[in-house]
């Protein structure tokens, strides 16, 4: 798909749920996959869909879960990685898509939950509520391996692509605006020496 | 890494020798230059990836680290990324150090207080100083004066270097510090260790 497709399918795909995708996700994770959920909303509902050792949690560094997620797949090419990231968060951090698409891991993979909104802070727009297409930025930004998700079965089948072949890949979806279903541990040593646990750093 | 030779040949290898001030001569103690010792010291002390947002006065540790296939090398497009990078690297079980100059660190500040330093992350950070001792740029030279404090606040152990004889020392016991203490550590280049910027005019 090129850029300008891309934001034209953009108003065609089904609007899903944050948790409701958490879970089809968090179920075909069998392998030690580590996920990095970005702050507030995206990791609260990755936090509700299973309690998950190689999951780490972000309390703060708006943006950072891309260049977190960068981190470990360099420290860990044998491990799949993905970056869970909200559209605000990820709009927050774009040069990082041209940084991974730079060195090009193929463990990685960037998830981005697009609701066009700050749901936590009041639903205030983002730009991607108007002319901006996360996937139609990832391409432009070098990942050639990005698309929409146009729906939940869409969404299942592009991520267990994603664990299969090389990336990196970015794999979007429309969700709607409904906060999380819970709120995640707010533990950050915890978080972190359970992560390192959780993919075989600490014993 | 493939990935490190990919990025070498992207990276800047040529030196403005008009806008570059001369590092402190090596000749009066016998050491090596101060990049040399930086970068050695990172090896022993198994530091691999390196990511930085380039500056004048470091690039010659950055050509060093990325001529070196020990090292993963390459630049970030912000300071917070590279944080964030380094971060994700310490957790996978890979050490590494960011690069900056004393503007990028301003932009830090929010990375530092919500991620590296409540997730017990050491980081490493090499910052190189602008803003003081001969600078010509007022931006600089404001930006400057909020390092330290900002530093002090967090309760980020930080160093300001000044002397080729100690370099080695400072940095590979920070660095053992660091990983010892599971915290975050500035290491500030002084331009009487690096020589700094030379005046534009």
């Amino acid at each position: 798909m090129d850029i300008a497709s891309s934001a034209a399918h953009h108003a065609n795909l089904k609007v899903t749920n944050r948790f409701e995708l958490s879970q089809r996700l968090v179920a075909l994770l069998t392998q030690g996959e580590a996920v990095i959920g970005g702050i507030g909303n995206t990791n609260f509902d990755l936090w509700a869909a299973g309690r998950r050792p190689e999951n780490f949690y972000m309390l703060g560094s708006m943006g950072l879960a891309c260049p977190i997620a960068l981190g470990v797949a360099l420290a860990q090419p044998k491990r799949r990685v993905i970056a869970l990231e909200g559209d605000g968060s990820l709009l927050m951090q774009l040069g990082s898509l041209t940084t991974v698409a730079t060195l090009a891991p193929k463990n990685l993979t960037i998830i981005v939950m697009d609701n066009g909104c700050y749901q936590i802070t009041g639903a205030q727009k983002t730009t991607t509520a108007f002319s901006a297409d996360i996937v139609g930025i990832a391409l432009g930004a070098g990942i050639k391996e990005a698309r929409w998700a146009a729906d939940e079965a869409m969404f299942e089948s592009l991520v267990r692509r994603a664990l299969l072949e090389d990336g990196p890949q970015l794999i979007a979806a429309r969700i709607d605006d409904k906060p999380a279903v819970a709120t995640t541990e707010r533990d950050p040593s915890l978080i972190r020496d359970r992560f390192m646990r959780g993919i075989g750093v600490k014993a | 890494m493939s990935v490190g030779s990919r990025i070498e040949k992207s990276a800047r290898t040529s030196r403005d020798e008009d806008m570059g001030a001369e590092p402190r001569s090596d000749l009066s103690t016998g050491l090596k230059p101060w990049h040399a010792i930086v970068s050695e010291a990172l090896k022993r002390n198994e530091v691999r990836l390196v990511t930085y947002v380039p500056d004048r006065v470091l690039t010659p540790l950055i050509d060093s680290v990325h001529k070196d296939d020990f090292f993963t090398a390459f630049a970030s497009t912000r300071e917070e990324e590279a944080l964030g990078i380094v971060t994700g690297a310490w957790m996978g079980g890979m050490r590494g150090a960011v690069l900056m100059q004393t503007s990028g660190f301003a932009t830090l500040p929010n990375a530092l207080a919500s991620l590296a330093v409540p997730y017990q992350i050491p980081l490493l950070m090499f910052v190189s100083e602008r803003g003081t001792l001969g600078e010509f740029n007022l931006g600089q030279a404001l930006v400057c004066r909020t390092m330290r404090p900002v530093l002090d606040a967090l309760g980020i152990e930080n160093h300001t270097i000044t002397r080729l004889d100690e370099l080695d020392f400072i940095v590979d016991r920070s660095i053992k510090q660091a990983v010892a203490t599971q915290a975050p550590c500035a290491l500030i280049l002084s331009p009487l260790l690096t020589g700094g910027k030379k005046f534009a005019h």
